[in-house]
């Protein structure tokens, strides 16, 4: 088994020379996945909310019409991702398992500064190579916490924040609104309201609107919490008569054995 | 151009009532030349689960050898065949890996799980998931196939219609598609087995 074993920590890159010829030679790296994206946070009476859109774009062209952005980071915490979807994505998860050792270790709930610093700490080593822009969001022992991080590691502590490409008109909802002590209800609204001028007025950012409210013992995740963007159904189908597509040849039905050709029995 | 327009392909996968279908074009190109109209880009990594991988095709060949040892792998360690959720999360690893200096492969993956649900997902090339309930697509063709798509594809539809419905979306999606087509070929899995067929396609 020796052999077969591969040292699995960090990044390779096997392929980075053979990439860097090609685009020398004229071909184009081709681009990851983002999340154009509208994402928010605020503090309210008894703890935080956070709020994001669902679309991820590749280029022009939208790639999921209702991808999750509000990741989960601890049982207490979570934290929503803007930028090449990939690191948004992996860079939470991988910070979630951190976390969950780190409260095993230390037998407590992990607190929010303590992703906050392990979170800005990962991606400045990067410098800006990993492109995860975060608001993150909890309750801790110290009580309702909001951050924002950007992609090369600098963070903000603020009571309502705003990241993406519709960060602007989220941001004009709540410096037009946001006032301390919101009730649980009028929060809420805010950060459905903030997103949704993320929605219209933001191309990179569409379709429904995720909020997750975090308070002192008790986390409530909407998938969904309004959807002002839905389809209508068809008014016609367009299914095909059975035989419509010609076919030329039918292959013998592929199994297991013929994907595996070692023999693991 | 991009180097994932340098060989041409198109790749796509539906779900529908206890049954899921992947279908792929077969040409392999340099650039405007066409060199193989029997390039296979959708492979089985078990009998519930294809993956079909769209994008240069040094790559493609690469990661298909890597798969097949990564799932042998688990095979042998866990003494079950691997699902098809566990096997999405293993490529997006194996894709994210290699985040500055990646495969330039955008795969698709295509199964049924233990309760004969169908299960697809589609990923950019360093490995962001996406697990829609409809149809993923990707390779040179996508923007058709995406059009294709939204329009054809319904809810619950069996494995004939189906194939009906992935087929013709392909079709039409490589003829206005110079990079991808010449023939094409429908796996559709269903609990009772695989039905894979080649379609008659224009070949020019």
């Amino acid at each position: 088994m020796a052999p077969l074993l591969e040292p699995n920590a960090g990044f390779k890159f096997d392929n980075a020379k053979r990439n860097q010829l090609l685009s020398d030679k004229g071909y184009m790296v081709p681009t990851a996945t983002k999340t154009g994206t509208t994402i928010v946070g605020l503090i309210y009476k008894d703890g935080v909310v956070l709020g994001a859109d669902t679309r991820a774009t590749n280029g022009s062209i939208v790639a999921d019409k209702n991808c999750r952005k509000i990741h989960y980071l601890a049982p207490n915490m979570y934290c929503c991702g803007a930028g090449t979807a990939a690191d948004t994505d992996f860079t939470t998860s991988m910070i979630s398992s951190q976390l969950a050792l780190h409260s095993l270790n230390t037998g407590r709930d992990a607190r929010v500064v303590t992703a906050m610093t392990m979170l800005k700490q990962y991606l400045f080593r990067y410098q800006g190579h990993i492109g995860a822009a975060l608001v993150l969001g909890g309750y801790d022992v110290m009580g309702p916490h909001l951050f924002t991080i950007y992609p090369h590691g600098s963070t903000d502590k603020l009571p309502y924040v705003t990241m993406g490409s519709g960060s602007l008109a989220a941001m004009s909802v709540f410096e037009s609104s946001w006032r301390p002590e919101l009730s649980r209800e009028e929060a809420v609204e805010m950060v459905k309201d903030a997103i949704e001028a993320g929605i219209f007025n933001d191309l990179g950012s569409g379709s429904n609107v995720d909020v997750c409210i975090i308070t002192k013992d008790n986390v409530e995740y909407i998938r969904g919490y309004s959807q002002p963007n839905e389809r209508v159904p068809k008014e016609q189908s367009y299914r095909f008569a059975p035989g419509t597509t010609e076919f030329i040849a039918t292959a013998p039905a592929a199994t297991a054995n013929d994907a595996a050709a070692m023999d693991v029995s | 151009m991009s180097i994932m327009q340098y060989n041409g392909s198109a790749v796509v996968a539906m779900t529908g009532k206890n049954c899921v279908a992947i279908a792929a074009d077969k040409r392999l190109g340099q650039r405007a030349l066409t060199v193989d109209m029997g390039f296979d880009k959708v492979f089985p990594m078990t009998n519930r689960l294809y993956v079909g991988l769209a994008g240069l095709a040094t790559d493609v060949k690469t990661l298909h050898d890597r798969f097949r040892m990564h799932v042998n792998l688990y095979k042998h360690r866990e003494e079950r065949t691997i699902a098809p959720k566990t096997f999405a999360h293993m490529v997006s690893h194996m894709l994210y890996e290699r985040r500055f200096g990646p495969y330039f492969v955008e795969p698709v993956i295509a199964g049924l799980d233990d309760n004969q649900q169908p299960f697809i997902c589609n990923m950019d090339l360093i490995g962001c998931p996406n697990f829609p309930n409809d149809f993923v697509v990707c390779g040179t063709a996508d923007e058709n196939l995406f059009g294709m798509c939204e329009s054809l594809w319904e809810p619950d539809l069996g494995p004939e219609e189906l194939f009906e419905t992935i087929s013709q979306a392909l079709l039409n999606a490589v003829d206005r598609d110079a990079m991808s087509g010449w023939g094409a070929i429908v796996h559709i899995l269903t609990p009772d087995g695989v039905i894979t067929r080649e379609l008659k396609g224009r070949m020019d």
